[in-house]
């Protein structure tokens, strides 16, 4: 187990690589805590894989140090890192057995029987396979050798960290709900440093206890949950994290108020003067609709979700969600839209503006 | 005008991939089918298009058997979970293709490839190659192959699954209003009951190579005939626990028990499971009718507004949705509070015995 140090870390595909653009990913310094779960949250194309990679070390990165705890790993090829790794798909050997499979990394440390035996026995517990233990892995689902593979990333205990690139895209949903919490037990049993690469925020948001958010080859924002929703630092956080994601309007900012389209919107707390494109957001679950005094709204379509609404309308011409919950009435003369002030942000060229008094 | 399956069922190999199944699909409709992986989505798909042939019964098509005919001849298009598109042709004879196989005049082509390119966002996009595209542009552009040649069955079989999420939700926002302008049946697969539910229309939920139920989709959600189709029109999963009706009470284990009035008054005295979404369990007392579980935590995860509240009540284990964020503890003991008019009540075989008094206006 091991803390993990990213120093001055940059990456770049081409041999000499002049501006901004020519990096996959642009310079990031990083501390990743030992026995911390980290997921990688961003759409494709934002450095999240070359980012793992590099971790792992199938990739060298042109600039920057990595660490693993004191020690520098940057040259060290990926079987010298001691760290365990579960792929997008299934990676298992079919004429083995489902035990066999999961012992694989031990026996090849040269562990034990009996430890082994008990190591094998709990994991099988923990991804449902006890049952299957004796039977060859070929011909089994792509789901049940997905676990295989999960239960071997896991048998080990003496790895630095286990990395996971996308690892539940192949699952049946509710198979992920189990799975999911059986890693988040297990996170908390062994306290390894896990990293999860996803594009699905649920999975990250509900695996990890600190989310990495990368757009465009930048980390933009490192932060729970929580901060990520109600005080994200980039436009870009606001939009990828909940769904629907914030909505955001161009606005002025003049104290402690918003002007837009002419209209007065209440801000939370006073801001100093911004520089830059200024915009508000405030996300759907925050706004509410009411036939009293409000910002004009027009109701396009109402989808029922279930356990809420998801109320499609237009604002001054640009598309804007609301969130309602289930059972809410909706009456034809709700034309106008209210934010609660205190969780309206302010972003300036697309980053997030600290209210004056405020860290 | 439908789509209509009589009695058809798909025997391979003596193992049964979908059970005789009767179902009609009007015209102009949109229809999810709503199922677990192997759950006979995709033979059931097959089967409508004309791909593979029924072992039993047949096919209508606007109220002609057309069971046996083969695809080509019929309008059906089809939409996978992987972009097909021809790499090295243009968007734009990507979208052509199958109208020019269709033998059609070059006006008509190039009158079909703009209307239906402006109707799925490709318009600007014509002249690039498909590797030139977004993963949504390039699914869209599979979408519009579909559109093009007007057919009036298009099957669409987890289409979205291989987009990023966001993409997704962009996409999965537009399904409906391009199924509105094309007014074709429309049939879309998926495993997940958040996209049914988005999508709207019908839902046929499946388990097993059988539809379970099919009607509206928030009529299903909301008033499902079983408790296999609660359980996959549930995510999280459906909360269950054994249940007593006994006289005017309801009897949830030694303790905990709530007056059976309303839809319940009429329910015979027995055994039942009771079965509710992990939304309506709360972290208090809602309503004056609540009644409290003791529950220990298994494990919290936390979306940033809301919080999913793994929890066990003696042997079974319960997911709720709470809003907020509550970090518990492991192992935590915590009351739990659930409405009973949020409960649905199943007999011992499975079928829905009482509907959740808020489901029905109860």
């Amino acid at each position: 187990m091991a803390q993990i140090t990213l120093k001055n870390l940059a990456h770049s595909y081409l041999p000499n690589p002049k501006g901004d653009a020519d990096f996959a990913l642009k310079e990031m310094d990083h501390v990743w805590q030992d026995g911390g779960a980290y997921a990688l949250l961003g759409s494709s194309g934002c450095g999240k894989t070359t980012l793992l990679n590099i971790i792992s070390g199938i990739v060298r990165p042109s600039h920057g140090r990595v660490l693993f705890g004191d020690r520098d790993v940057t040259d060290e090829e990926t079987a010298a890192r001691n760290i365990a790794q579960v792929f997008q798909f299934p990676v298992v050997y079919d004429t083995m057995t489902v035990r066999e499979n999961l012992a694989f990394p031990l026996r090849n440390r040269g562990m034990d029987a009996a430890y082994i035996a008990a190591r094998v026995g709990h994991i099988a517990q923990m991804i449902g396979m006890e049952d299957r233990l004796n039977r060859k892995a070929r011909g089994l689902t792509a789901d049940a050798k997905q676990k295989i593979s999960l239960g071997r990333g896991m048998v080990r205990e003496d790895v630095n960290a286990i990395l996971f690139d996308e690892p539940l895209t192949v699952i049946d949903p509710h198979m992920k709900w189990e799975l999911r919490t059986q890693l988040k037990q297990l996170h908390r049993q062994l306290g390894h440093t896990m990293i999860y690469v996803t594009h699905d925020q649920t999975e990250a948001l509900t695996f990890a206890d600190k989310v990495v958010v990368m757009y465009d080859g930048r980390v933009v924002q490192m932060g729970t949950p929580e901060e990520l929703f109600e005080t994200p630092a980039h436009t870009f956080v606001g939009y990828f994290i909940g769904s629907p994601g914030m909505n955001l309007m161009d606005a002025t900012i003049a104290g402690n108020r918003a002007h837009l389209n002419g209209c007065d919107v209440a801000l939370g707390a006073s801001y100093a003067p911004v520089v830059g494109r200024s915009q508000i957001g405030i996300r759907p679950e925050y706004c509410s609709l009411t036939s009293g005094a409000g910002l004009p709204v027009t109701l396009r379509r109402v989808e029922d979700v279930g356990r809420h609404r998801i109320i499609r309308a237009d604002l001054f011409g640009q598309a804007f969600n609301l969130i309602a919950p289930e059972g809410m009435a909706i009456d034809a003369d709700m034309t106008r839209v209210v934010f609660a002030p205190d969780k309206i942000n302010v972003f300036a060229d697309d980053w997030r503006v600290a209210a004056q008094g405020s860290v | 005008m439908a789509l209509e399956l009589k009695s058809a069922s798909r025997i391979v190999k003596g193992q049964v991939f979908i059970q005789p199944t009767d179902l009609v699909l009007e015209k102009g409709t949109m229809n999810v089918l709503l199922g677990p992986t192997l759950s006979g989505k995709t033979s059931l798909m097959r089967l409508m298009a004309g791909l593979d042939v029924p072992s039993s019964g047949s096919i209508h098509w606007h109220g002609t058997d057309v069971t046996g005919q083969r695809v080509q001849d019929r309008r059906v298009a089809m939409v996978y979970q992987q972009f097909i598109n021809y790499p090295a042709m243009s968007v734009y004879d990507n979208i052509a293709s199958p109208m020019r196989l269709m033998g059609k005049s070059v006006a008509e082509v190039d009158r079909a490839v703009r209307s239906t390119a402006e109707m799925l966002k490709l318009t600007p996009l014509l002249q690039r190659k498909p590797l030139e595209l977004s993963g949504g542009q390039q699914q869209r552009c599979a979408l519009a192959r579909a559109l093009v040649k007007g057919a009036g069955l298009v099957l669409l079989d987890e289409p979205l699954a291989n987009l990023d999420y966001k993409l997704r939700e962009e996409l999965r926002a537009e399904i409906p209003r391009i199924f509105e302008e094309s007014g074709a049946i429309f049939v879309y697969a998926t495993t997940e009951p958040e996209e049914a539910l988005l999508l709207g229309g019908n839902t046929a939920t499946m388990w097993e190579g059988r539809i379970t139920q099919f009607g509206p989709t928030p009529q299903v959600y909301r008033q499902p005939a079983d408790a296999i189709t609660a359980r996959l029109f549930s995510e999280p999963p459906m909360n269950f626990v054994a249940c007593v009706k006994q006289g005017h009470k309801i009897h949830f284990g030694a303790d905990t028990h709530a007056p059976a009035d309303g839809v319940l008054a009429g329910l015979p005295d027995g055994a039942y499971t009771a079965g509710f979404r992990a939304n309506h369990l709360q972290l208090n007392a809602h309503s004056g009718q609540s009644v409290a579980f003791d529950c220990d935590v298994t494990a919290t995860e936390i979306t940033g507004s809301e919080t999913f509240l793994h929890a066990s009540h003696g042997d079974n284990r319960w997911v709720g949705l709470v809003h907020g964020v509550h970090a518990l503890a492991t192992g935590q003991s915590v009351k739990l509070w659930l409405d009973p008019t949020h409960v649905y009540f199943f007999d011992p075989a499975g079928r829905l015995a009482a509907p959740a008094a808020y489901a029905v206006g109860g």
